[in-house]
């Protein structure tokens, strides 16, 4: 085997700043040094494990856990009988609904925690599973969304008190209805479609898990947990479990992957704190992969009705109608005042005359969620829906989907936008950067070999989506979760030697934080990033914020780190006018030096600056010494990010597989502190598309049995599925954004999904009259629709 | 993760060895090799076996070699040596079209042919690749050895004709002039187990079909051999018409049941579609037409 | 029951008494606390689990341990030797092949077996080569490019001896 000294790198790029710069956190992945969840071991630490309904409706008669105890190594067996007596029976979840932890009167989907054994190692604690005894009396199951709110479907959540029905939430609305009455009645083409954003799951690699640590003497508790959002989970856990927040310590490690699915508080979270605290050991559960795909946070389920409309060549108006599958508990992750996110994004990137948006939920018997798989709280279903509705328009009015979208777009000149749903877009050239896509594509020449191959009885699809996003939440006038602020902190210190320390709220789950924020503080102060250590994911050692999910973490955090870092550059501006004995406003900045303007020799770096800062000599007057400052940072608007995608596929005409030949990507993401990050966070949002547009689903037989709850049957798209995308990019800085820059994490997922489900139904309509098919395009679903029977998902 | 039940575990280091082992412990016992069929049940505590009986030491049952007018491989052959040889891929080509898309490499360098053919399970491809092949099985107990055809072999979903403490041993594969074979699957991804997947093998003399075998996986509760098929296509020429005809019957006589890869009527299909194509395939192979 | 089991992990014989049941992957995180080879699955579909076995990739998710005693296992702790890379792991580095890094271990031990059977691997037989790992970040497009790294690299290294 080779093994190579200093190897020449491909490209030595070190800015000082923003551009390629090769991840900080590698070193220690390469070399399988991370710290994820299941590598910490504690003195003392027992294992939970949790046993689960085989049922998706059902009383529960008795718990009879007595053999499990008597197993050799089993500590305990906790059932919702010993939760209630600590008050921990049921939680809140993150939309003000409340969810059982082990449930106690019946279960409500098939998977949901019904026991919690601990024992001296994970074998037994699974051996314990099978000695607990569940006597159940099955119920009827609703399983499908529409039946939900039917007189005769079975009452679900009759815990709560005065629900009769299975309505999750009353109709909520947006846009006006009126205005849209009318666009459609002056409308010359109108089409409507039912359309299904199925549920499927974030599955990141690493599953759920936590090690609770409560030491009784001290009252403290430690927490290590792979979570997106350690300071707001730190106060839930306050809140429910009557402890102090400031003796609870959440330090997350490293984390593998998250992608929404980290999100929410799960019942095994509780149900291991509740373990420690009576057991007073650490206790460590981690779900195994079918828990983490039946009973933690789905995505999507979103059933719709559309009706789009245009005049004269042009899209004018939009109506929607959704149901929106929330499970058994509604644990959707939304701020406060978006019960459906932010659906009503739907406009799109369409100059509108009216739109309007109605959505109600329900409850189901399917597990709870409702989590934004790389997502910004559901605009994944809204850009799909009308992207899907846009090219079901140019079919019907026989003309190019590019062609269709370009007369229609938002003009540069009309930025910042007023949509009729209430979003103020802040900037944007949409058509240049759909005409970029067009022309990496060959997009002519596409359409060209797509109509030499249907002569020769060949299906080839070409398929287009224009997305645009809004992500950064955000100003905490308007959003919050659980009543606290959208709003994220930062902490920078530079120490004397000119080094510095920067601590934030947002939490990396492989986004490279530790790079990316390193480069911000670098591009500010210039000083390099490698002297820049990105402090994360502890509690005890960040600011306050509310996390990494929403593509928040730049249009957020980002913007923190650089205020932060221009309050340190202005106090130091103040130092430097001491030490140079002239006027704060006679100094100019350049990267990483304050000089006296008129003579450029005459500065001081801010390495010197630091070394006076925290020196005896003077400082100016009234000034502290040290060279810190800390913020948290409010964003006045979200970043509305946008991008241009063409999907090329091949449909096999007799066995109707789809494969995605070539993916034509173009983001314009505003600024992009490191390209080769932005570009990798592409690529994966994108290869997770290809998942949920052709395989991803989790779906249910009649008696709510999931179909869908390992690997073998959750299908994730291996590196033969993924083409070698083709990325182009636009660069339109944000103009409220202290760097220009949007976030980019989701919108791979957001823009992918439609974009290949067009293409495919491209490669039918013409042979085969396909109007529209619902995700996923698998081989069997395909067939279905060639035969002009195309069906729903289960 | 999920974790096993507790067995005991005994490693054979003579086939005799491993015999005499599995009658000792009867009904209760397992092989294992690959194992990569049988852990994941045991994890999922579907499979609780109280023994196990390794026989990844048997290198004795780990062969591919040519033996007179047949090809014999020992139970313990690895799929990547099946995907990897040259004899195969001389003789029998359809073991390289189905190795390609048999799970992923990495399980290939695990699983093998023997325990592909014990697990029995409908959907495995080496099944009806074997069938299609007219294979014969070797099965080795106390008593000795007893040689059966595979349509003998499958008795039943996951139930094969290995009784209690009997091993299968070997693969036996007859040579015979004019061969050209093929497998086709059609997956939901790499890695997937078959939607269906067709295996065909033609044997041709002067421009006739002198014999076909053709078997289907995944679409029916144990592999579907077309001995219907195989009728029609005998004494004919090969031709695209003829395959489509066999394709038509390997639609009617399959009996796929609906589940998450598709509904009846699609399986159904292509089950004819894939017959065909791998009848296609087959002639062009018997007619040096294609590697 | 209890065993004995002795096993060669990265070139130790490591030792401990176990339940037959025991799986490798439990073993090597465990018993030399060797916690850089993951779990993702239980399926044997994810290859986050992925070590090599006799120089061969192997799910160790899906291996027990004791049937591992007289074979040499190495894992991605093995790579870095004596202060210096693996090629495929700079190779992973420069190109950006990784971001949450859980299945980087079993990628890396992936490459480097395909490297060993085959210096010079085309983009699809890399694509083949992995597809037994699933990776939920990079959609593969830079690991494909990371192997071909480590490839031309190590070729170019070869030329220089």
């Amino acid at each position: 085997m080779a093994t190579v000294e200093n190897l020449p790198s491909a490209t030595e790029e070190r800015p000082i700043g923003f551009g390629r710069l090769k991840r900080k956190e590698d070193a220690r992945f390469i070399r399988g040094q991370g710290n994820y969840l299941d590598d910490i071991r504690l003195p003392g630490m027992v294992h939970g494990a949790i046993l689960r309904s085989p049922f998706a409706h059902a009383r529960i008669i008795s718990i009879d856990t007595s053999r499990a105890l008597a197993l050799p190594g089993v500590a305990a067996v906790v059932t919702a009988k010993d939760l209630e007596t600590l008050g921990l029976a049921w939680m809140p979840t993150i939309s003000y609904d409340t969810q059982a932890v082990l449930a106690g009167d019946k279960v409500r989907f098939q998977g949901q925690e019904v026991a919690f054994v601990i024992a001296t190692d994970e074998y037994i604690a699974r051996d314990a599973l099978q000695l607990i005894d569940v006597e159940y009396e099955p119920l009827p199951a609703v399983v499908n969304a529409r039946r939900a709110l039917d007189p005769d479907a079975p009452l679900i959540r009759d815990d709560k008190t005065g629900q009769t029905d299975n309505l999750a939430s009353a109709t909520w609305e947006a846009g006006d209805e009126d205005a849209t009455d009318r666009a459609f009645a002056e409308a010359d083409t109108v089409v409507t479609r039912d359309i299904i954003y199925p549920r499927c799951h974030p599955a990141p690699l690493e599953t759920c898990g936590m090690i609770a640590d409560f030491d009784p003497q001290s009252g403290q508790l430690n927490i290590y947990n792979g979570n997106q959002a350690p300071h707001a989970h730190r106060t839930v856990y306050a809140q429910v479990a009557g402890l102090a927040e400031h003796m609870i310590r959440i330090q997350t490690g490293d984390i593998g992957g998250g992608f929404g699915n980290k999100v929410p508080i799960y019942p095994g979270y509780v149900c291991a704190i509740a373990g420690s605290i009576v057991a007073g050991v650490p206790v460590k559960w981690i779900e195994d992969r079918s828990e983490n795909l039946m009973s933690t946070g789905f995505a999507r389920d979103y059933v719709m009705r559309a009706e789009m409309c245009s005049k004269d060549g042009k899209i004018t108006g939009l109506r929607v109608d959704v149901i929106a599958d929330h499970g058994a508990f509604d644990s959707t992750a939304q701020p406060t005042k978006f019960p459906a996110g932010f659906f009503h994004i739907v406009c799109g990137s369409y100059d509108l005359q009216a739109a309007h948006v109605k959505v109600k939920a329900v409850y189901t018997n399917k597990a709870p969620g409702g989590v934004a798989y790389r997502c910004s709280f559901r605009i994944t279903e809204a850009v799909y829906l009308v992207e899907r509705m846009v090219s079901a328009l140019a079919m019907e009015i026989g003309v190019d989907p590019i062609e269709l979208r370009m007369r229609s777009f938002i003009a540069p000149e009309q930025f910042p936008y007023e949509t009729t749903t209430g979003w103020t877009y802040d900037s944007g050239n949409y058509a240049e950067t759909m005409r970029v896509a067009m022309d990496i594509a060959g997009y002519d020449e596409l359409r060209r070999e797509q109509a030499e191959k249907r002569a020769r009885g060949e299906l080839m699809g070409v398929g287009v989506a224009f997305f645009t996003e809004g992500v950064g939440a955000g100003p905490r006038k308007h959003m919050d979760i659980l009543g606290l602020a959208m709003n994220d902190g930062a902490d920078l210190r530079v120490h004397p030697s000119g080094k510095a320390v920067v601590s934030i709220s947002a939490q990396t789950q492989g986004q490279g934080h530790e790079t990316t924020f390193a480069q911000i503080v670098a591009e500010e102060l210039g000083i390099p990033p490698e002297d820049v250590q990105v402090r994360h994911g502890d509690t005890d050692r960040s600011p306050y914020g509310l996390g990494t999910y929403g593509s928040r973490s730049t249009p957020v955090s980002g913007a923190a780190v650089a205020v932060v870092s221009r309050k340190v550059r202005d106090r130091a501006r103040l130092i430097a006018a001491t030490m140079l004995e002239t006027r704060p406003e006679d100094l100019a900045w350049e990267k990483g030096r304050w000089y006296v303007k008129g003579d450029p020799e005459k500065g001081a770096s801010i390495d010197d600056i630091a070394v006076r800062a925290y020196s005896g000599e003077a400082l100016p007057d009234g000034m502290e010494g040290g060279l810190d400052a800390q913020v948290i940072y409010d964003p006045p608007n979200l970043t509305y990010p946008y991008g241009a995608y063409i999907a090329v596929v091949d449909v096999d005409p007799e066995t109707a597989e789809v494969k995605v030949r070539r993916f034509i990507a173009v983001d314009d993401c505003g600024v992009r502190i490191n390209p080769m990050v932005v570009d990798g966070q592409i690529h994966g949002g994108l290869a997770e598309g290809i998942g949920i547009a052709l395989m991803e689903v989790i779906s249910f037989d009649e008696e709510g049995n999931c179909l869908n709850g390992s690997f073998m049957d959750y299908l994730i798209p291996t590196a033969l599925e993924c083409p070698d995308f083709e990325l182009g990019e636009t660069v339109t800085p944000c103009p409220h954004h202290p760097l220009g820059a949007k976030g980019v994490g989701e919108s791979p997922n957001v823009g992918s999904p439609p974009a290949i489900v067009n293409a495919v139904i491209d490669a039918l309509h013409e042979s085969h009259g396909v109007t529209h098919i619902d995700m996923p395009c698998t081989p069997a679903r395909v067939w279905a629709a060639m035969q002009g029977r195309p069906e729903p998902p289960q | 993760m999920q974790t096993p039940a507790s067995f005991e575990y005994e490693r054979a280091t003579s086939v005799d060895g491993a015999i005499e082992a599995l009658q000792r412990l009867g009904s209760e016992a397992r092989v294992i090799a690959g194992g990569h069929s049988l852990i994941p049940m045991m994890k999922l505590r579907l499979a609780n076996p109280e023994h196990l009986v390794d026989i990844n030491d048997l290198r004795e049952l780990s062969y591919i070699r040519e033996e007179g007018y047949e090809v014999r491989i020992g139970a313990l052959t690895r799929h990547v040596e099946l995907l990897e040889s040259d004899l195969l891929a001389l003789r029998f080509p359809i073991f390289r079209d189905a190795e390609q898309v048999i799970a992923d490499p990495v399980v290939r360098n695990r699983g093998t042919i023997g325990g592909s053919l014990c697990q029995a399970d409908a959907a495995e491809d080496l099944s009806a690749v074997c069938s299609a092949l007219k294979a014969q099985v070797v099965i080795r107990g106390r008593d000795g050895e007893r040689v059966v055809g595979l349509d003998d072999f499958y008795i039943g979903p996951f139930t094969t004709a290995v009784s209690d403490g009997e091993l299968l041993t070997e693969i036996r594969l007859p040579l015979r002039p004019g061969a050209g074979s093929a497998h086709e699957k059609v997956e939901r991804r790499a890695g997937d187990w078959a939607v269906a997947a067709a295996s065909a093998a033609l044997w041709l003399e002067n421009g006739t079909i002198a014999d076909a075998g053709v078997a289907l996986s995944a679409v029916g509760p144990v592999t579907v051999h077309l001995k219907r098929a195989e009728e029609l296509l005998r004494g004919k020429a090969p031709g695209e018409e003829l395959f489509a005809e066999a394709g038509q019957i390997a639609s009617e006589d399959c009996a796929p049941l609906p589940d998450g890869r598709g509904p009846v009527d699609y399986k159904r299909h292509l089950a004819g579609v894939l017959t065909k194509r791998a009848l296609g395939r087959a002639a062009a192979r018997a007619q040096h037409r294609e590697a | 029951m209890r065993m004995q089991v002795t096993i060669d992990i990265n070139g130790e014989q490591v030792s401990r008494d176990i339940e037959p049941r025991q799986l490798l992957v439990h073993f090597i995180r465990d018993t030399p606390g060797l916690t850089g080879t993951h779990w993702g699955c239980d399926t044997s579909n994810c290859g986050a689990c992925v070590v090599l076995m006799d120089g061969r990739p192997v799910k160790s998710c899906t291996t027990l341990a004791v049937m591992c005693e007289g074979h040499e296992i190495r894992t991605v702790e093995s790579l870095e030797v004596n202060g210096r890379l693996d090629p495929i792991q700079q190779g992973f580095h420069e190109t950006h092949a990784l971001q949450c890094g859980f299945c980087t271990p079993g990628m890396l031990m992936t490459g480097r077996a395909l490297l060993d059977e085959n210096p010079d691997p085309t983009e699809q037989e890399i694509r083949t080569a992995i597809s037994g790992s699933i990776c939920r970040c990079t959609g593969y497009k830079n690991i494909v490019a990371a192997v071909r790294w480590a490839a031309e690299h190590e070729a170019a290294t070869r030329q220089e001896v």
